[in-house]
């Protein structure tokens, strides 16, 4: 957040400006040369729509500028319009900048005589203006200004050309300098007019009806509105329904008459009036581009169409997906590991300098507080940030470069088929590594529905903490040659459950019209560092903000419920460290909890001891592991993660010496004599489904923009898990499969 | 009216002017704010390596259209 002293705005004068264009019009690149680094990223009130704000000081202005989401039009269909259109109409800027993309200008023409329908101050800025001289383009400014009314400023956004002019143009727009002479508006032909003409009429006699609405927006609008059938200000103007029969509110004038209109021009158009108006509004749009734009010669062999001659072929293009989506797997995860040992390594060194502060062998609250809850708390939030950093590193370089568009293209067959987008490819992808970075990527998703389905299914996807659970488990209950087997079959259980509810969420809980998949394959672009760096810098300070705060807290209330009540020293007097410490975690609310539950675990085959271990998962999937090994009072037990593994043997800082892995194999042996290979199959098919851990929980919050979804995720999937690992036990059970213990 | 076929019986590399679209709401007004509209010169470009969805350049910018879209919008082919 920007803080502005009193003087300051006592001094400058603050204007106001919106930022809408066209998805790929380079909006938000014009955005960074605006604003600098001075931007806050947040959301939209009471919506996911991700907004953004930054400010820039010019003379004696403060510019406020708030990007506004992408859209091709302010149909108000899709939510990023509504939050557009509804910031236009209701915040009122001073100035609203239209980001015309030249090398596109006829279609993201449409947006702007939709913009100036809307009566605002209008500044242009004609952006791309390279590609246009590459692609023989020439744009008579001056007739384009003339047209709409506003002033027209050519910019290269990526060069940072033409900003300091669209500073001026927008100070002028904002001061009402600027020839703001009338632009010829849209004829929508002699029938359409007629209509629209009685229709405002009515709306200009009710001036209660638009009390609420500001000056600019004309009842002409209103009425081109209504005829095109615009759920938000139908339901607006035309109020309810009377309530009473026969008391006759004065809508229904209005309503008769629209109804009249609507009917009329269907009986002449043999068309629904929307589609004449959008017709006509492209017919204003072409009639314009004709009259200013003067192509010198034909396009030369265009270089983006050249590469995806490659990228897209129908023979290479999946196999040069399969390449790059292994590429962006292994720059997340396989380079975050290095960092990902320095921030364990670090913190483990904090923790045992903290606990030097005590005298050996004492029992602290503090430092269990210090150590096992802020410490280890913050940890783990710092503990995902190289992964997070790395995700939008190559995230900003898939979309930024156009690939993604690309990668949605080739996998949207797949993806249909569960009833999701193409682009859901890539968070489902990264799940295997992380379901928090993999949710911060369903941001690639446009499409609301599309991205809460892809969220809520995530965490299905067996993550890379699941891993060390299927390590200790398979190798204690299956002979070596079952091991691969059943490690493959239980990730595509996984894969297949996530297939199985996407399907049943898009069925039942995200029906309605399936929103149509018209995607822009917008040309190859190569990214600027800059706009690179802003993105993934702002999306890790967001996740550490807004997530990390949510996992400190709940490995917080995590340590209190494994440490209190607190055993007296003369309970644990003559003990051993190790079964003090089970003895301090079976009393506590953790362990009592995982005694209360027995019953209902008994369903799944296991006991008390599983319940408890299975409480810690919520702090994170690994460490049922360890909570294992302090159940059956072995010390430090530790498996080997495949990000974890050789590095960790050496450090020191770290305990997991030989006899952890020793511990692992008395884990284990335990294990074998308590369980069957059942319940061993149960507890991973449990840990598999049931409710993810915080950070996921946290990181949906964040991302879905509500508690609920969250709340739903966590006690539909245990549920689920519930219910599924109950029916295996209870089948296998009853078959006397893999019941016997060894 | 003169041979109206829907996109998706282009062959790659075959041009259609656009004579109508089917469907009506959310569906149809998308398509034609981005330009679909009718008169309008579409072009195929290719079909994705599963066959499915298609690409199509249309008012200097490509896009990529599902089947079931791409046969709701209606053409007539040209040379």
């Amino acid at each position: 957040m920007i803080t502005v002293s009193k003087k300051e705005r006592a001094l400058y004068k603050t204007i106001t400006v919106a930022l809408a264009g066209n998805p790929n019009s380079g909006k938000t690149t014009i955005f960074n040369n605006l604003t600098g680094s001075h931007q806050r990223v947040g959301n939209f009130p009471g919506v996911t729509v991700e907004s953004k704000e930054g400010y820039l000081r010019h003379d004696l202005y403060r510019i406020k500028v708030v990007d506004l989401p992408g859209t091709y039009s302010l149909s108000a269909y899709s939510l990023e319009e509504i939050v557009a259109r509804n910031f236009i109409i209701h915040q009122r800027p001073d100035v609203v900048v239209d980001i015309i993309d030249g090398g596109n200008l006829e279609r993201n023409l449409y947006l702007g005589v939709q913009l100036k329908e809307l009566n605002v101050p209008l500044v242009i800025a004609l952006n791309m203006a390279d590609e246009m001289k590459q692609k023989g383009i020439h744009v008579d400014c001056a007739a384009f200004s003339r047209f709409m009314g506003a002033a027209v400023v050519p910019t290269v956004a990526t060069r940072g050309k033409g900003t300091d002019k669209l500073v001026e143009a927008i100070i002028q727009a904002a001061e009402g300098h600027a020839a703001r002479q009338e632009a010829p508006r849209v004829d929508y032909g002699p029938e359409i007019e007629n209509e629209l003409a009685k229709i405002s009429a009515l709306i200009e006699e009710q001036k209660s009806l638009t009390a609420d609405m500001p000056g600019a927006i004309s009842s002409r609008w209103l009425a081109l509105k209504l005829l095109e059938k615009d759920a938000a200000v139908t339901a607006k103007l035309q109020g309810p329904a009377p309530l009473l029969p026969g008391s006759t509110t004065t809508n229904t004038a209005l309503q008769e008459q629209l109804q009249l209109s609507l009917k009329h021009l269907m009986d002449i158009f043999n068309e629904e009036p929307d589609t004449i108006i959008t017709e006509q509004r492209y017919g204003h749009v072409q009639g314009m581009y004709r009259k200013m734009v003067s192509q010198k010669r034909m396009s030369r062999i265009n270089i983006s169409d050249q590469i995806d001659k490659v990228l897209t072929n129908r023979l290479l293009g999946l196999p040069i997906f399969a390449v790059l989506m292994y590429v962006t797997f292994w720059l997340v995860f396989t380079l975050g590991e290095r960092p990902m040992q320095g921030i364990e390594i670090g913190q483990a060194w904090l923790a045992h300098r903290i606990t030097l502060l005590w005298p050996a062998g004492s029992e602290s609250l503090l430092k269990s507080l210090l150590v096992d809850g802020v410490i280890a708390g913050v940890g783990g939030v710092l503990v995902f940030l190289p992964n997070i950093v790395l995700l939008f590193l190559a995230l900003s370089l898939l979309e930024d470069t156009g690939y993604m568009a690309r990668a949605a293209f080739i996998m949207d067959r797949l993806m249909k088929w569960v009833g999701l987008h193409g682009k859901s490819f890539i968070p489902m992808l990264l799940g295997f590594g992380c379901s928090v970075p993999a949710i911060m990527a369903t941001r690639v998703l446009d499409n609301r529905r599309d991205r809460l389905t892809t969220m809520l299914v995530l965490p299905l996807i067996s993550c890379g903490a699941r891993f060390p659970i299927y390590m200790l488990i398979i190798p204690a209950f299956f002979p070596p040659s079952q091991r691969a087997p059943i490690m493959y079959a239980i990730y595509i259980i996984g894969v297949v459950l996530a297939v199985i509810c996407a399907k049943l969420l898009r069925s039942l809980l995200f029906r309605g019209e399936l929103a149509p998949f018209i995607m822009e394959l917008p040309p190859y672009r190569l990214p600027t560092t800059r706009a690179v760096l802003i993105h993934m810098g702002q999306r890790s300070w967001l996740y550490l903000r807004k997530a990390g705060t949510i996992i400190l807290a709940v490995s917080i209330i995590m340590w209190a419920v494994t440490t209190f009540p607190r055993l007296s020293a003369q309970e644990t007097a003559g003990l051993t460290a190790d079964q003090a410490r089970q003895m301090q975690l079976t009393s506590s609310w953790a362990g009592r909890l995982g005694q209360a539950m027995e019953p209902a675990l008994k369903l799944m085959g296991f006991d008390w001891k599983i319940g408890t271990a299975l409480i810690g998962t919520l702090v994170a999937k690994e460490v049922f592991v360890a909570q294992m090994g302090i159940v059956y009072s072995l010390g430090e037990v530790e498996v080997a993660t495949p990000a974890k593994d050789s590095e960790k043997v050496n450090s020191t800082a770290q305990q997991t010496d030989s006899a952890g892995y020793s511990a692992t194999e008395h884990l284990r042996t335990q294990l074998r004599k308590n369980y069957s290979p059942l319940v061993g199959l149960c507890i991973m098919l449990f840990c598999l489904i049931a409710s993810p851990c915080a950070a996921t929980l946290a990181v949906i919050r964040r991302e879905s923009g509500s508690w609920w979804w969250a709340a739903l995720q966590s006690l539909g999937l245990t549920l689920i898990g519930f219910v599924l690992t109950t029916i295996v036990y209870q089948i296998g059970h009853f078959l006397q499969i893999g019941t016997k213990i060894m | 009216m003169k041979d109206e076929i829907s996109l998706c019986e282009l062959a790659p590399g075959e041009q259609g002017k656009i004579i109508r679209i089917l469907g009506n709401g959310l569906f149809k007004q998308r398509l034609m704010e981005m330009g679909l509209v009718k008169g309008q010169l579409i072009r195929k470009v290719k079909l994705a390596p599963l066959a499915d969805p298609a690409e199509f350049v249309i008012k200097d910018y490509h896009v990529s259209l599902r089947r079931e879209e791409a046969q709701e919008v209606m053409v007539s082919r040209l040379p």
